[in-house]
């Protein structure tokens, strides 16, 4: 264990060196690309928003059950066969046939290739589900169609959120999807995660209807409530226009009013739309509904063919950027709601680094002092091995741009006071073998092989612990594990190959001394 | 050489006293879990004014009906943390703001915001529980790999004793169990298994050497030749924990050291006859 061969204490220099040249990357700006990395730091450290959305899919059930009502319903008149009680309850589509033509529903449903399952061909699994209870059917979304369902709305959710934080401008947002129905945010250097949050939690649905005053038909019209006051008004569920067939959206002054409104523009389709409706409808109130509630719904005066128009409500200069943005960057396809949320204040951050770091450097101060006093000479390698060791765990994280957390800078400081164990258990084992063995070498070589399967073990142990952290553990788990872990792997490196040479190179020059250690 | 065969049955009667104290406790008194496992809203505000005080903020806040709302003073006078259950309302932060903007005008700071649904908690109480479980299981398989199965029930046992006797220290403080504490508790599972390797190892090494002598006496042997090198490492972490103790002590979420810290005290103790 004592044999370094020339090559093996160059390769250790030049790894060593390696390692602390990425970790020195942290303090000065390297002009080269390769070199010029950094350790990322935490939202817990530099302060930022970490926000979990969950998607509620139940709208979108219920939207997709809806309108297969009606191509159930069209579907099943051309083969002559009426569908009776329909209706739509806890995301489950109920009705009944007569007898006889039970089976050839049930048949309709089951078959691999019939429009109600586009896609057993690509899954093989029907996307609904049929079972027959006291006379009724009912039909349902299967696993596979809820997985499909999901998946897609997640998709284009993820999407919605992405454009809409880029709107806003914050820097490098990281927009992630977890499972099948979340989507992870986390925003760093924010300060106000308000705006984003109020942002988030809309919908934007904009639709362009008009306003009936016949209050018999509830088939085709459904009562509203405005926006800013409790009037009602009823509107038609006839959608002339949707927030899909807008080009642009932006806040303006108007002149005329003095009022902030939001000027929008048009697609073709939407403009050739607007024009028709708005020239056979004059007079009549156009409602601009948001999210199930109207903003404004102004009286039609003129034709607007130029496909361009302004949505007026009363807005505040902040309100109206805000719809901008939405109606810009589009609606999502299912109301998000943020589940969890963690917010750090940039000077708490701050404050949390400078805690850090104090308590790394005097926690490293206490861990050097009473090694040195402990084991003198070889307290001192042990020393420069730990620093050593700081800097290779920095090394390691730069390299990988890792992020750097609160609990991450506690496993450093772990990470340092566990490291002595390693150097301890082999200086004790020395101490040991030296009551029995006058011979320096002997004694520190059979020192160094007896205690290894003890340091092996102990440090697989913790870093099996380490892993599953990392794994399985979230938030400062993680952040904690991943220090601790690499920690674990530094350590081994310089307690085996630096520490080691070190202390050859110490007591090849004084093989006769008595009480080395 | 101390002999630690004599004591065993002390020790023995100390730890059963102290894990049935515990389990008492447990079942008796519970957990303090924090809003990561319970779910809720927590948020650390600073304000500017040094007249605003904990009462004051509290009969603020109680007139909002968020339920029971726990307001503490930590570390400096001017920084408060505030506690209260979730009620789902989605927009209950802004409420805060406005409500203390208006009460006491714009002298606050909101440095930390966390707001955890009760469904995310549930979450994490139960991969929190699954990761603690795993590495456990996978740490007692290595055991039984690397030595015999006989060491992995002591191993068993000892873990069973430290993790017991530690919650119960929680519920008896009263401390709060969040996402950190998970972390703290695994950590302090690796370096008690830690421990014990390594006077395993000796007792490995220990029976080759000695094959007459009985196993009491053996363990004996290993556990006074290893007790150097525990002592020497326990200060070493110690000394580690009480810097991180001393200067985050402040913050509430990161008492966990100080449960660390105990335990390392504790190890000194207790780890040397495991």
């Amino acid at each position: 264990m004592l044999y370094f061969s020339k090559l093996r204490i160059i390769s250790i220099f030049l790894l060593s060196l390696f390692f602390i040249l990425f970790a020195s990357s942290n303090l000065f700006k390297f002009s080269n690309n390769l070199l010029d990395r950094k350790i990322n730091l935490g939202l817990d450290l530099q302060g930022g928003s970490y926000l979990l959305l969950e998607i509620d899919n139940t709208p979108v059930i219920e939207q997709k059950l809806q309108n297969l009502t009606i191509t159930l319903k069209n579907y099943f008149k051309e083969k002559n066969i009426r569908i009776n009680n329909l209706n739509l309850k806890n995301q489950k589509l109920l009705f009944t046939v007569e007898e006889q033509f039970k089976q050839t529903v049930l048949d309709v449903f089951t078959d691999k290739e019939s429009d109600f399952n586009p896609y057993y061909q690509r899954f093989k699994s029907h996307q609904l589900d049929i079972i027959e209870e006291n006379n009724f059917f009912i039909v349902n979304f299967s696993k596979q169609g809820l997985i499909e369902l999901k998946t897609s709305s997640q998709d284009q959710a993820l999407e919605i959120v992405r454009r809409r934080i880029d709107e806003i401008g914050t820097n490098e947002p990281n927009i992630l999807k977890r499972g099948n129905n979340r989507i992870l945010v986390e925003l760093p250097g924010l300060d106000d995660p308000m705006r984003i949050k109020s942002l988030l939690g809309k919908t934007a649905n904009l639709t362009f209807r008009f306003v009936t005053n016949n209050d018999e038909d509830t088939f085709g019209a459904e009562k509203l409530k405005y926006e800013d006051s409790n009037e009602e008004s009823m509107v038609s569920k006839r959608i002339i226009l949707s927030g899909d067939n807008l080009l642009d959206a932006q806040p303006r002054m108007n002149n005329e009013t003095n009022e902030t409104v939001v000027s929008f523009t048009l697609d073709r389709v939407g403009a050739k739309r607007f024009g028709k409706a708005t020239s056979t409808g004059i007079g009549k109130q156009l409602a601009i509904v948001l999210d199930g509630k109207i903003i404004s719904a102004p009286v039609i005066r003129d034709t607007i063919a130029s496909g361009s128009g302004q949505i007026s409500g009363g807005f505040t200069f902040q309100s109206a950027t805000d719809l901008a943005l939405l109606l810009r960057s589009g609606a999502l396809p299912a109301p998000l709601n943020i589940i969890e949320e963690r917010t750090v204040g940039p000077d708490l951050g701050q404050d949390s680094i400078k805690a850090g770091i104090i308590a790394l450097i005097i926690g490293f101060i206490l861990v050097i002092v009473f090694i040195f006093v402990k084991y003198k000479i070889f307290g001192l390698i042990t020393n420069i091995t730990l620093i050593i060791n700081l800097f290779l765990l920095i090394g390691v994280l730069t390299i990988f741009e890792a992020t750097l957390t609160l609990p991450g800078i506690a496993g450093i400081i772990l990470t340092v006071g566990m490291a002595v164990d390693a150097n301890v258990l082999i200086f004790e084992r020395i101490k040991e073998e030296l009551k029995n063995e006058k011979n320096n070498l002997i004694a520190f070589d059979s020192g160094y092989t007896k205690s290894r399967t003890a340091i092996l073990d102990a440090n697989i142990i913790t870093l099996l612990a380490a892993i599953i952290l990392f794994f399985m553990g979230s938030g400062p788990i993680k952040g904690f594990s991943l220090t601790l872990g690499v920690g674990i792997f530094t350590t081994l490196f310089s307690v085996y190959f630096i520490a080691r040479l070190l202390t050859v190179l110490y007591i090849s020059k004084n093989k006769e001394k008595e009480g080395l250690i | 050489m101390i002999a630690f065969n004599k004591y065993y049955n002390h020790f023995n009667i100390v730890s059963t006293m102290l894990v049935v104290i515990s389990l008492f406790f447990l079942i008796f008194k519970g957990l303090n879990f924090g809003i990561d496992f319970k779910g809720g809203t927590l948020i650390e505000l600073r304000s500017s004014d040094s007249k605003i005080n904990v009462s004051s903020l509290r009969d603020n806040l109680n007139q909002m009906n968020l339920g029971d709302v726990s307001v503490k003073n930590f570390g400096d006078e001017r920084d408060f943390l505030i506690k209260f259950e979730n009620n789902n309302d989605k927009n209950i932060l802004e409420e805060i703001k406005a409500n203390l903007d208006k009460s006491f005008g714009n002298n606050f700071n909101f440095r930390r915001v966390e707001n955890v649904g009760p469904k995310v908690s549930a979450e994490l109480l139960k991969s929190g529980v699954i990761a603690i479980s795993v590495a456990l299981i996978l740490m007692l398989i290595y055991i039984w790999i690397r030595f015999e199965w006989q060491f992995s029930l002591g191993a068993i046992l000892a873990l069973f004793h430290d993790v017991i006797v530690t919650l119960g220290l929680f519920s008896v403080l009263g401390l709060e169990i969040n996402l950190s504490i998970i972390a703290a508790v695994l950590t302090i599972v690796g370096y008690s298994m830690n421990d014990t390797v390594v006077i395993f190892d000796r007792v490995r090494e220990n029976l080759r050497k000695y094959s007459d002598i009985k196993i009491y006496e053996l363990t004996n042997i290993s556990i006074n030749e290893t007790l150097s090198r525990t002592l020497i490492t326990s200060i070493t972490t110690l000394l580690a924990l009480l810097s991180i103790f001393f200067f985050w002590w402040r913050d509430s979420q990161r008492i966990f050291f100080s449960y660390d810290l105990r335990c390392s005290i504790r190890n000194l103790f207790f780890h040397i006859y495991c």
